[in-house]
Order: C-alpha cells, then sequence, then structure tokens
C-alpha cells in the first residue's frame, strides 16, 4: 500500500525552499586509527529552492558526493540536520523514509555500473513502480514506454538489456528511471561527465526541458563548472568538506567573493583562442590536503594567494556570510580582494 | 616556410576482427611542423589514439597498418626494422596517456624509471642519466624533486604523476610529444598547473606537440593548428582561430556549440549532434557524417566530399559547408529534444499511474 501523504503536499507548497541543509557533519571513521576520521563534510548549511537548479562544484574530495549520499538519505549523517519538504529526514526510518524518498531521486555518472546488466530495460524502469506499487500491472508497463518515449528511446525497446546501448542512451535509461515516481527533486551527480561531448549536450539539453516540463528541483553535482554555469540557476563551490562560495550563476562568474572561487573559474580553459592568448589562470598552489586533517583557520589559506597566515587566516575559520551581490555569500576574511 | 617535422601521408590503420574489417583510420593526412602544436580533436572512436599509436607503430593486435606513409624527418617510419623504431619511439617522439597511474610501474621509484627511460636509448651516460632525473623533476615543477624521486608512483598525486609521466617523456629530449587526453582524469586546478607547464615547455625547449583531446578548450589554449576527425577521416583543418570562428564543416560546427562555455552567460541551446558516430567495420555510403548532420542534402548521401580548400590554410570535407547553411537551418539544429507528448501523457491527471496518490 502507498499513498503518499497529501496534506504535507498541499501544506508545503508555500514554502520556496524545498530543501535546507543545517550544519551537517559526516566523519568516516579511519579503523585502527583510534579517533581519526575522513571529515568528507564538515559543517555545510545549504538551501535548494524549489524549482530551481542549484550547481554544487568542487574538486574531487571536496565531500561534494557524500554530500548527495546525505541529501538523499542514502547515508546516515553524523550531526546535523536535512529537512526535506518540511519533514527531517535525518531522524527518519523505514516506510516514512521510503515516502520521501520516492520524491527525491538520485542520476548517476556512469551508465556503465548504474544500471543491472542482467535486468531488462523495461524491468529497471518498471522497478521503482514496482517498488512503491503504483497503478496496475498493464498501468505500470504503458508507463515505461512513455517514459522510454520521453527520453527519446524507442518504447519498443522494453525488452532489451543495457549492453545493446551506447552511453548515452544508458544515461536516458537511468534519466528514465529516475522520473518513473514523479519525482520532484533530482540530485544528479557528475551525470554528464562520462559521455562524450555531443552526447553530453544531448542529455544536458534534455535534463533542461525535463526541468522546464515537470518543474523538476535538480541538484547538479559536477567538477566541469562551464557545464554546472550552463544547467544551474545557483551555484554553491565546496572545498575540503564546506560550503565556501554560494551565489547566483552570473554573479559567481562576474564577480566571485571568495579566492577559490576565482582560482577554480580562472583556470577553466574557455573554447576561444582569442580569449585564451589574454587569459592569465590564477595557479594555486599544490593540491587540496587531506580531509582527515584539514588545514587550522581557513582551510584555503595553504593554497590561497592572498591569505595573511600567520594571521587570523590560519587562526580563525570565517564564516559563510554575505558578500558582494544580494543572494552571495562567501567565507572568506578578505572576501572581494584579489 | 616551416620546417616539416612530421608528415602522415594517406595513412589506413585496419582491425581484422570475427565481425569484419574495422576502419579505425581511413585515408589520414597530416603534418606537424618544428616546434608546432597541433590539437587533434573528435569524439572517442574516431580515430584520434589510433592515428598516435599509428605514428609510434604501437597499433595493438589485431590491428594493422595497411598503407600510406609517415615521415619522420623524412624516413618512413612504416619501413622501420626493429632496431631504428626502438630509437625512433622515445628518441625522437615520446608520448603521454590519459592516465598516469596505469602507465607508470608501482613498484619502481619514480626516479629510477625515469632513469631507466633514459638508459635504454643510451643516449646519455648513466651517471649523466641519474643527475637529469633531477633536473627533470624540476623543470616539470616537481617541488623537492630530489626527495620525490624516491617515492613510489602511489605516493604521488595525480596531478604529481602527470609530471612524472611528462618528465620521462622528455628524457630524451624528442622533438615531439604526443599527448592523449593528457588532463582529463585531472582536477582542474591541475588540469591548469599541467596545462601552463605544456605551454612552457613548448616555448622553452621547442618541442613540437600533438595533442589528442575531445575538448575544444583545451585545444584554444594550447595548440596552434587543429586537425578535426570523424568516423577515421580528417574532415576538416586549419588555423585554431579560423577554425574557431569559422568552422566550416558542420561537424566541427556542432563539436564547438555542443559544449558550454564558462564565460559566458546561457543564452542558447546546446548544438546536440543526434545519433552515435558510425559503426567502422561498416561505415555509412557518402560522407560519414550525413545520418547525424542537420544540413545534409541528397548529394552527401551518394558521394563523399573531398578535403578542399575553405580558406587560407583551411581544408574541410563537406559538400554544404557552414559559410552556405541558413540561419533557420540553424536555428531548426537546435530544437527541443523531448517527447512534448509523452510529457502531456505522463504529466496527465488520468495518465498512466502519475498523480502521487496512486496506489494499488
Amino acid at each position: 500500500m502507498q499513498t503518499a501523504p497529501a496534506a504535507i503536499g498541499t501544506v508545503v507548497k508555500q514554502d520556496p525552499v524545498i530543501l535546507r541543509v543545517q550544519d551537517v557533519y559526516k566523519h568516516f571513521p579511519i579503523a585502527g586509527f583510534g579517533g581519526l576520521a575522513v571529515r568528507a563534510v564538515d559543517g555545510v548549511d545549504l538551501e535548494i529552492r524549489r524549482g530551481e537548479a542549484l550547481g554544487l562544484v568542487g574538486e574531487s574530495g571536496c565531500g561534494k558526493s557524500t554530500l548527495a549520499r546525505l541529501i538523499t538519505a542514502l547515508l546516515p549523517v553524523t550531526q546535523g540536520k536535512i529537512i526535506f519538504e518540511g519533514q527531517e529526514i535525518t531522524k527518519m526510518r523505514g516506510a516514512r523514509l521510503r515516502r520521501v524518498r520516492r520524491k527525491m531521486q538520485m542520476i548517476f555518472q556512469d551508465p556503465f555500473a548504474s544500471l543491472d546488466p542482467r535486468m531488462t530495460v523495461g524491468d529497471i524502469i518498471q522497478e521503482p513502480l514496482d517498488n512503491y506499487g503504483v497503478g496496475s500491472g498493464s498501468d505500470r508497463h504503458k508507463r515505461v514506454q512513455e517514459l522510454l518515449r520521453l527520453v527519446g528511446l524507442n518504447p519498443n525497446f522494453t525488452n532489451r538489456y543495457p549492453h545493446e546501448f551506447s552511453g548515452g542512451q544508458r544515461q536516458r535509461i537511468g534519466i528514465a528511471r529516475a522520473l518513473a515516481v514523479n519525482p520532484s527533486f533530482i540530485v544528479c551527480d557528475e551525470a554528464v561527465s562520462a559521455l562524450d561531448v555531443s552526447i553530453q549536450a544531448q542529455i544536458i539539453n534534455l535534463l533542461q526541458d525535463l526541468q522546464r516540463e515537470f518543474n523538476l528541483t535538480y541538484l547538479f553535482i559536477a567538477h566541469d563548472l562551464a557545464v554546472v554555469r550552463h544547467l544551474s540557476d545557483r551555484i554553491a563551490v565546496m572545498y575540503l568538506g564546506k560550503i565556501v562560495e554560494t551565489a547566483g550563476r552570473n554573479d559567481i562568474y562576474d564577480h566571485p567573493q571568495h579566492p577559490y572561487t576565482r582560482a577554480l573559474l580562472s583556470s577553466i580553459p574557455v573554447p576561444d583562442p582569442v580569449v585564451e592568448r589574454a587569459r592569465a589562470p590564477i595557479l594555486l598552489k599544490g593540491e587540496i590536503p587531506s580531509p582527515v586533517n584539514p588545514p587550522s583557520g581557513c582551510r584555503f589559506h595553504t593554497r590561497c594567494p592572498i591569505a595573511r597566515a600567520p594571521g587570523i587566516c590560519s587562526e580563525q575559520e570565517p564564516p559563510l556570510e554575505p558578500h558582494g551581490e544580494p543572494d552571495q555569500r562567501a567565507a572568506c576574511h578578505f572576501a572581494g580582494e584579489k | 616556410m616551416a620546417q616539416t617535422l612530421l608528415q602522415v601521408e594517406d595513412l589506413h590503420t585496419q582491425f581484422f576482427t570475427s565481425r569484419g574489417v574495422v576502419r579505425a583510420v581511413d585515408g589520414v593526412s597530416l603534418h606537424i611542423d618544428v616546434g608546432e602544436t597541433l590539437g587533434v580533436v573528435g569524439e572517442s572512436g574516431c580515430g584520434k589514439t589510433m592515428t598516435a599509436l599509428s605514428i609510434l607503430r604501437l597499433v595493438p593486435d589485431p590491428g594493422k597498418i595497411v598503407s600510406g606513409r609517415i615521415l619522420f624527418r623524412g624516413n618512413d617510419v612504416v619501413k622501420m626494422g626493429d632496431e631504428e623504431i626502438r630509437e625512433f619511439r622515445g628518441n625522437d617522439v615520446a608520448m603521454i596517456f590519459q592516465d598516469p597511474m596505469t602507465s607508470l610501474n608501482p613498484v619502481t621509484k619514480v626516479g629510477r624509471q625515469i632513469e631507466e627511460a633514459m638508459t635504454a636509448h643510451q643516449r646519455f651516460t648513466p651517471e649523466l642519466a641519474r643527475t637529469r632525473v633531477i633536473e627533470l623533476l624540476t623543470r616539470v615543477r616537481v617541488p623537492s624533486a630530489e626527495r620525490r624521486a624516491k617515492d613510489y608512483p602511489h605516493q604521488f598525486s595525480g596531478g604529481m604523476r602527470q609530471r612524472a609521466m611528462i618528465a620521462m617523456g622528455l628524457s630524451n629530449e624528442p622533438s615531439l610529444l604526443i599527448a592523449d587526453e593528457p588532463t582529463t582524469a585531472l582536477d582542474v586546478t591541475v588540469q591548469a598547473q599541467i596545462i601552463q607547464l605544456m605551454k612552457q615547455l613548448n616555448r622553452e625547449l621547442g618541442t613540437a606537440m600533438m595533442l589528442i583531446t575531445h575538448n575544444m578548450a583545451l585545444v584554444a589554449s594550447l595548440c596552434q593548428r587543429v586537425v578535426v576527425m570523424y568516423a577515421g577521416r580528417v574532415v576538416e583543418e586549419g588555423p585554431v582561430e579560423q577554425i574557431f570562428n569559422s568552422p566550416q564543416h558542420p561537424y566541427t560546427w556542432s563539436l564547438l556549440r555542443s559544449v558550454p562555455r564558462v564565460d559566458e552567460a546561457r543564452k542558447d541551446r546546446l548544438v546536440s549532434i543526434k545519433g552515435l558516430p558510425p559503426d567502422l567495420s561498416n561505415p555509412p555510403p557518402g560522407c560519414k557524417f550525413h545520418p547525424r548532420c542537420p544540413f545534409a542534402v541528397d548529394r552527401c548521401k551518394i558521394e563523399e566530399p573531398p578535403l578542399a580548400d575553405v580558406g587560407p590554410d583551411q581544408v574541410a570535407r563537406c559538400w554544404v559547408l557552414m559559410r552556405n547553411v541558413s540561419d533557420a537551418d540553424v536555428a531548426t539544429a537546435k530544437a527541443s529534444s523531448i517527447s512534448i507528448a509523452a510529457a502531456q501523457n505522463l504529466k496527465a491527471p488520468e495518465g498512466v499511474g502519475t498523480s502521487n496518490s496512486a496506489g494499488s
């Protein structure tokens, strides 16, 4: 038996924020090193508004995928609260959690690893419908066909297996599966990074069309900032388990406040040889430090081109505060300085 | 006139499989001048890596160079004997790959591996090779090179490993460095460091570079000239500014417009190329790109266009050419990709199992 809590649906319609992450931590203890832990997510506050696409960017190891798994309740938090559509999901278990999870679906990076090779495409897409007992058998079958058509695949392909499809087509299957149970919120974890450029554009366009058509909210996790700028309304930049800056997609590119954001943006080459010749990237020293033992004070001070260390930057952790444009926040003692 | 370093002429590399002959490289001609940086771009499976491996005569089984010439300073690589080709690899040309971890030996110290690359070619005495290791690691900006030379590859981060690979590639002072997706596996800030390094090395040492990538931005940043490949063939070639400003082949045009730019606000949908690259054991007749081309005309389906002059130093293999395409056709190429009918059916309240309260 599966009935969505209709009352809640109507109440939270008013709330413009669909998901709140409040001071969330996720530490993975390292066995045999008493007390030591990988501090993958280390005090994150974040809001995702209904109908928007929020881009979450950062280098590998910054904790963005862990945060996605906390938000979708695939991992328990160490500390903190995650509130989805007005309900705190961090405390939920069993059937209640299942009901909430139906509203949040995930699209994964690797379309080769995320589909069961022994299931037909029809079964893969139908599985969430079966899990949640949506409709009758023939309803489900019809819905699977509509979903295939929606993502641009032949609806008669339900009896084929994933290996018969290309990477881009598999990603479409993953998208159809995510949409099967009418979610309101979709987490795309590097959903286009494994695809070839021409296929990547197909999937990006598809995700945009679906968002407009079904009024979806996206959390779009990627390391490719150009893709993120194209797909997102707002962007959050993560560094070593913390959010260092959030802003509207154009504000963050036009007036980045945090030196890490500035460096990250300047490191991306632009497909234009004239612009490229004039561009001087800000090169950061070294690589991202270990999340087991993050630097004191501001975590970025060891690589920061404007840090005053030793000094305030190596001693005091800067809070995420309003800087720059309205709706822009940065965690830096010298936000906006170059 | 610049001096030609490498000249590939009508190269055919084929794979003889149970499913038939796969024409991975199908009549490719290209050249690289001394000290020049050439970008080779295209999607996976277009033959760009196989072209590079053919140049080094490293085509894996069951592949073979079937015909064509690869002239390096006038000597045909295809006809070289075992001893000659050994000298050629490493001494004249070096290659760096996408994944530096699988290209390094995990049980040998990094410094020792770079040293081996030099002693194998006997260009330097063992003593000189040893001192050059530190020099090379410093040159590719590995900090505290002397200490890091004694580390094993797993103690290096991804960026540092790629630096070590570049140091190894440069150890015998080759005149051509082939880099196959050298930054794809790296984080953006590290990628910027490696791009900067490759630019500096090209400037300081005059090493010519062949950069194989699918990333158009990387080509804009590093290369002077571009070769665009599709289905084992060169479809367009020219100086980087011209190719980016006025691409004439629809494939080049689509590639450039299929990637969003980080320095521009979103104004437009991305151009997506419909369908998939062709099966190279059974390519389509006519222009190999016509089944995916939004601007194809009847002639494209029957007759393959030749690589013809379309501008100064620019050639393209197309009957139509982008300069002849109307704005209206360009707009259609960017049209919506989802099935509106399917979306309506899925949204309709009486639609199949759609409403939130649907239950059994």
